[in-house]
């Protein structure tokens, strides 16, 4: 498995100036079209030569897909705005501050001025077996070489496996959840509208994405309603490297209280499976509930049920459960019973 | 353009992965193909068939109004084995052709209720049914000769009734046989690469060429069924062969159909009191 980080293999380079234009040369190549977007993600796949596209379409000259606009129901944010425009945009650090936390944790300063929101919802997974390309389920095969008891399955997920274990390493898609977030695509039949949730898509449903997005579609943008402008938030990303590193998992939450108890939460944790989380049930468990360590330790251990340890990762059991008890008690709070 | 996929393994060895999915199309072509020629066939060239001399007046008088043909257990066999086969089917092609969804449990439960069932069938005809009227004998052989001399107009005696199955039907259960065994083994050792209740994962149980092997037969025998199973669904559904449809569901054949079509002496038809002879 010749892993060479010199040349690319040679591919087509376009770089249309419209939406328009990307999505009919999307369309024109179908699955053999590459979407180049800060090229954080991509040029390690087109170097080590794994994936080898015959048509690379930049998107980088495209100005409609750029910016922060407020809407009359929050904001609006283009898919190739950088992660470093959200995370210094006014209004996103105002009303919208789950989102800046999550964003000003990915990576490092440099990576943040390149990369995209959109590049960062719509980035492939870690899993090593993956990305040194071998002929793993994701990659087209028949095996999941990090599901083996001697496979080197650390970071893997322990929630929703369905014969691959990989999982999705964004910063900003709990957040974007969290947020009630709906993502813009343009798709051959036209404009679809979906929600952050359902954007993402698990190894039972299709085992070699983690994402809707099918050939010759585009994220376009990323739509913040006003539902949670202002709420209280919570976001924890934990990580080997505290310089920048993917996460092993992070949580995001978004919660309105009334006096002690909470009336409105929304909370989605990424790293523990495919695709990211959204707790429903401990959303509708917490709900009317006090916000307090208590509900937060009830929380937590409803978060983890159904949760299937690989050989090296049964620690993210626990760090799941407390990182949902912290989104919710609050750090202070967080203190196990037992 | 292959028929199978490779892949480099880890250890720098071309492996087979799996078949070429095109193959599913090849199957549904092939399946469709067989169904258009056959109805043209019986529409415009088949002659009315032609058997030898009838039994003994004294066998006929003993053949019931209602020739019993399947009992109920084997018909129920039938159409838990058809339900698991269509499961099967839907849930490991559907994915490949663009309809997404949650497919591999309901696929290994079917692949189990399938295993199940065969093996049931297995000892059922084995020690409860007449196991070898589902074999080609030799008057089959002999018949089949006869038919095809005298479909090219070449001098041969009429061929004799069939037994309880035409040599069509027991040359299709010996393909089923081949494929349906063909995925029950193969898919058995899969369900250990997968999360199932029946055996801990064990991805390294084989070599990955011997994987590889087993995914590609298991494909291959699996697309196989996708035009055998549309040969067998529209055979049960052509007005001739209705009375053996119907005879899957109610478990009698009409006497007069029998009698018009099968030999009550190669056949051991139950009469309550006797059997005549086979």
């Amino acid at each position: 498995m010749a892993v060479i980080r010199d040349v690319m293999a040679a591919f087509e380079l376009y770089q249309p100036s419209s939406v328009a234009d990307a999505q009919k040369l999307l369309e024109e190549h179908g699955s053999d079209a590459w979407v180049l977007a800060g090229g954080l993600d991509s040029f390690d796949w087109l170097k080590d030569r794994i994936k080898k596209p015959k048509a690379v379409v930049d998107l980088s000259g495209i100005e409609e897909l750029r910016g922060v606009r407020t809407t009359g129901d929050g904001i609006e944010i283009g898919a190739m705005t950088t992660l470093t425009e959200v995370v210094n945009h006014p209004v996103v650090k105002q009303k919208y501050g789950l989102l800046t936390q999550a964003a000003e944790l990915v990576a490092s300063p440099q990576i943040r001025n390149q990369g995209t929101i959109g590049g960062n919802v719509s980035q492939d997974t870690r899993c090593w077996y993956y990305r040194g390309g071998w002929p793993c389920y994701r990659a087209g095969g028949n095996i999941c070489y990090a599901d083996t008891p001697e496979g080197r399955n650390r970071e893997h997920a322990i929630l929703h496996a369905e014969r691959c274990v990989a999982v999705n390493p964004s910063d900003t898609a709990p957040a974007l959840i969290a947020l009630d977030a709906k993502f813009v695509l343009r798709t051959r039949k036209g404009e679809r509208v979906v929600d952050a949730e359902d954007y993402f898509i698990g190894p039972d449903i299709d085992i070699t994405r983690l994402h809707i997005l099918e050939p010759g579609d585009l994220l376009t943008s990323i739509r913040i309603p006003s539902t949670w402008a202002g709420a209280q938030f919570y976001f924890e990303k934990i990580r080997d490297r505290n310089v920048w590193d993917f996460p092993l998992m992070n949580v995001a939450s978004a919660m309105v209280t009334s006096g002690d108890s909470i009336e409105r939460i929304r909370i989605a944790v990424n790293g523990a499976a495919a695709r990211p989380l959204r707790l429903k049930a401990v959303e509708d468990a917490v709900r009317g509930k006090p916000r307090s360590a208590a509900t937060g330790e009830m929380a937590g251990k409803l978060a983890v049920q159904g949760s299937v340890p690989l050989q090296f990762n049964a620690y993210k059991i626990p760090l799941m459960r407390n990182l949902v008890k912290r989104a919710i008690g609050g750090v202070e709070e967080a203190i196990w019973a037992s | 353009m292959g028929i199978v996929e490779w892949a480099i393994d880890p250890w720098g060895q071309s492996v087979p992965i799996h078949i070429a999915w095109f193959l599913i199309w090849v199957s549904v072509i092939a399946g469709l193909l067989f169904l258009i020629v056959h109805a043209i066939y019986v529409m415009y060239f088949a002659k009315e068939k032609q058997f030898a001399g009838d039994a003994s007046p004294a066998i006929i008088a003993k053949i019931p109004k209602r020739v019993p043909r399947h009992s109920l257990v084997a018909r129920l066999f039938h159409w838990i084995m058809a339900a698991s086969m269509f499961t099967l089917l839907f849930t490991a092609f559907l994915p490949k052709v663009g309809v997404q969804f949650n497919w591999v449990t309901y696929h290994w439960i079917a692949g189990a209720v399938l295993t199940v069932s065969i093996l049931f069938h297995i000892v059922h005809a084995s020690f409860w049914l007449d196991f070898w009227s589902i074999w080609p004998d030799l008057t089959d052989l002999e018949d089949a000769q006869r038919r095809v001399r005298r479909f090219f107009g070449i001098s041969a005696p009429p061929p004799r009734k069939f037994a309880k199955y035409p040599l069509e039907n027991k040359l299709f259960h010996g393909v089923i046989i081949l494929c349906g065994l063909s995925v029950i083994l193969t898919g058995v050792f899969m369900m250990s690469r997968v999360r199932t209740i029946f055996f801990p994962r064990n991805p390294y149980l084989f070599s990955d060429m011997t994987w590889g092997l087993m995914y590609v037969l298991h494909g291959l025998a699996g697309v196989g069924l996708i035009a055998l199973v549309m040969m067998h669904v529209y055979m049960g559904l052509r007005p001739e062969k209705r009375a053996i449809t119907k005879s899957m569901i109610f478990g009698w054949m009409d006497r007069d159909f029998v009698l018009k079509e099968h030999d009550p002496e190669r056949w051991a038809v139950e009469t309550g009191s006797s059997s005549t002879p086979k």
